[in-house]
């Protein structure tokens, strides 16, 4: 039971270190405070609970432990009972042995990012709330505890995209991606509701209700899963809902890092595995979420080949890699998905932390057309980059060589061919547009440009994790390699799989290679020695530029619309009806007593004169009524 | 006989009312309202000998009991408001006038 109760303490202490930040922030002025007890509560919450969560990812690796921990019983009715209880089977320290520690990576790189920053300590009581969270998000026993978390994230995102808050477009990107999310959201809490109503009674905890998925009628089966699909639609930024993503990149550069990146938004890749048993009964709806993963893929690509901000081509490209997992969900193989999950945190965690540095380093430039020539200036900063594209492009031996090769083959081999195509498509893109990213900020434009020297205090946190990027990979050997999926096993979901002879394997394995070599030489040729801007001259590129118009879309469909609608309610409806009854109530009023004030002249004698009227009157009344 | 009786209290009481009404000074104000109240008592005696009982009589004579304690307080009214106003025209005491009052 002692372990039981760390679970507890993952969550606890980066809860402690936000209050405790939170109580100093407030009552200790800014020239009084201690730098390093500042720095220590910044980072030694989230560094506990990677210890905590690795400690608990072993015990569980070696001896097949589940930990389960009851906080309190939140809700006690007849037919529903919801505790407050975590639990931690091997999904879900699987998650926690990446979140965690990548976290503590990026909270270390965020204490040289925000160094100068006047309101650094807001922000690691945002991030440490939003560790605390994304936990619980991970840990909960249950679909409500899941939601409380997946709600924290959602908030801790919207405050930490709008951190610099005097700047208008920051605030609008901060809503944008808690709207869309609220969209997401009602799909995940309408699911979560739905399998309340109808299974709720035999228990609310995730092990109760897969034991129970069969009473449901499958038309109803089906529609939860599509509700709990649009949660993960939102969270993930799947099309349609993707379009907040790449403006959640105002945030500071650490939050795009390890909240659009490596781990909130895997949130919803987490959550349809956590529900994999109810999704592989439903394959209908596994199809549409792999194509809804396909063209995500495709389209974020394509998007990201025209991209010129440093950070909106690595939030695309975050985009595409969920488009990948999404397709090894949809299509059954959830263990395939989430080992994307874990390499592609690591090595996107590495490309944005880097992309970071180079931001700092040229005085805030984000524009990559105004970058180049940087390898000689930061060549460390250039290898471990090299190593994350290179990982990203599914090169070998680097680990998204092995999560992404996983999948692809899986596709293959479930017999979507169009899924499959497209899948090599995009990985051909993939590689393309990290190589433009690469060629174009450390090889192009021969010029000088001034570059600010990089703390070591953040470039040792990309150091360490370029350096996992090269190695986790290796947890996923496949047989063919001489290795045993060591990381399916052990995550033991309800996978589907599909036996294809080696020579199938291989040949797959040296198409892509093929594709992806071939994409770095196009990218090589094309901007290498790139010199001159590239034009915008033919429709495709422009298409592509603007990202497809997909905002300018959205709002002529859905914001203006409802902005229309909104005047409409407040011009004709509000003013013009609600107000002017009112209005016309109280005004009116005043009318009538105005028509009864000629009474009131002062005049003794009209007063005299009209009681005595109204006594005759009474006496009429008497005489011929009563009488 | 009797009709006479009444003839004579409908025409004191008509001419209390119109005096009431109409005129502006208090004192006279008030002496058509005494005036009225001694039609009725005039109207209760007649009754009261015409059905041979006493109730009229009695009640007339608790009428002219309450008139009388009216006066004095009457008397006193007459002296405070002269005393405010240096004049007993009722078209002076309108304090209590709507200011807003479309005449």
């Amino acid at each position: 039971m002692l372990q039981s109760n760390l679970l507890f303490y993952i969550l606890f202490w980066p809860l402690l270190s936000a209050i405790i930040l939170s109580v100093l922030n407030l009552f200790i002025k800014k020239e009084l405070r201690s730098q390093i007890l500042f720095d220590f509560l910044s980072v030694a919450g989230v560094s506990f609970s990677a210890v905590i969560s690795l400690y608990l990812a072993y015990q569980n690796y070696v001896f097949s432990f589940d930990f389960g921990y009851n906080i309190y019983t939140f809700l006690d009715l007849e037919s529903l009972k919801i505790d407050f209880a975590l639990k931690a089977d091997a999904l879900s320290l699987m998650m926690l042995s990446f979140v965690n520690p990548v976290g503590t990576a990026i909270f270390f790189y965020a204490l040289a990012y925000m160094r100068d920053d006047r309101s650094s300590a807001r922000f690691f009581i945002y991030f440490n709330l939003f560790i605390f969270f994304m936990n619980l998000l991970v840990l909960g026993a249950n679909p409500f505890i899941m939601f409380l978390g997946w709600e924290g994230v959602g908030i801790m995102s919207y405050l930490l995209i709008g951190f610099y808050y005097d700047d208008f477009s920051n605030i609008k990107a901060a809503n944008k991606a808690f709207i869309l999310n609220r969209i997401g959201d009602f799909g995940f809490l309408s699911g979560i509701f739905l399998l309340a109503v109808f299974i709720g009674v035999d228990g609310y905890s995730f092990e109760a209700l897969s034991e129970s998925y069969y009473k449901i009628e499958p038309f109803y089966l089906n529609l939860i899963a599509i509700l709990l699909f649009v949660g993960a639609m939102g969270k993930s930024a799947q099309i349609p809902l993707y379009v907040w993503l790449p403006d959640a990149m105002a945030g500071p550069t650490p939050v795009s890092a390890l909240i659009h990146a490596a781990t909130m938004v895997t949130a919803g890749v987490y959550m349809v595995a956590r529900f994999s048993d109810l999704f592989s009964m439903v394959e209908e709806v596994g199809v549409f979420i792999a194509y809804i993963g396909a063209f995500s893929a495709l389209l974020a690509a394509l998007i990201a080949t025209k991209t010129y901000d440093i950070k909106k081509i690595l939030a695309y490209s975050t985009m595409s890699q969920l488009g990948y997992m999404f397709m090894a969900e949809g299509l059954g193989n959830y263990s395939y998905a989430l080992f994307h999950v874990f390499t592609h945190s690591f090595f996107k965690a590495t490309l944005f932390m880097g992309a970071g540095a180079i931001i700092l380093a040229l005085h805030h430039e984000q524009d990559i057309r105004k970058m180049g020539n940087l390898k000689d200036k930061m060549p460390a900063l250039f290898y471990m980059m090299l190593v994350a594209a290179l990982s990203i492009s599914a090169i070998f031996p680097f680990s998204g060589f092995f999560s992404k090769d996983a999948i692809m083959l899986h596709l293959f081999s479930s017999g979507h061919y169009l899924i499959y195509f497209i899948a090599l498509f995009t990985s051909f893109l993939t590689a393309f547009y990290m190589f433009r990213f690469i060629f174009y900020i450390f090889f192009s434009h021969k010029r000088d440009i001034e570059v600010k020297a990089t703390s070591k205090l953040m470039l040792i946190p990309i150091g360490v994790l370029s350096f996992f990027t090269i190695i986790v990979g290796f947890l996923n050997t496949p047989e063919l390699l001489g290795g045993d999926e060591r990381f399916s096993l052990w995550l033991s979901l309800f996978d589907q799989r599909y036996f294809v002879s080696h020579l199938v394997e291989i040949s797959l394995i040296v198409i892509n290679t093929v594709f992806i070599l071939l994409a770095i030489f196009l990218a090589y040729l094309r901007f290498y020695k790139l010199i001159r801007l590239e034009d915008e001259a033919s429709t495709l590129s422009k298409l592509l530029s603007n990202a497809f118009y997909v905002d300018k879309i959205y709002n002529n469909l859905f914001t203006k619309p409802l902005h229309k609608l909104s005047c409409f309610a407040d011009e004709k409806c509000d003013i013009g009806f609600i107000d002017k009854l009112i209005n016309s109530l109280a005004f009116g009023y005043i009318k009538i007593s105005k028509k009864f004030s000629v009474t009131q002249n002062g005049s003794l004698n009209l007063y005299m004169l009209v009681s005595l009227g109204g006594v005759s009157l009474m006496m009429i009344y008497i005489l011929v009524v009563l009488l | 006989m009797f009709k006479n009786y009444l003839i004579l209290s409908i025409l004191l009481f008509s001419l209390g009312l119109i005096g009431a009404v109409s005129r502006r000074n208090i004192i006279i104000i008030y002496m058509s309202i005494e005036l009225m109240l001694n039609a009725v008592s005039i109207m209760l005696v007649s009754y009261s000998s015409f059905y041979n009982t006493n109730t009229g009589v009695v009640l007339s004579i608790m009428v002219t009991a309450i008139a009388a304690a009216e006066a004095a307080l009457f008397m006193a009214l007459f002296v405070t408001l002269y005393r405010k106003k240096k004049s007993l025209d009722t078209s002076l005491f309108n304090s209590l006038k709507d200011t807003n009052a479309t005449k």
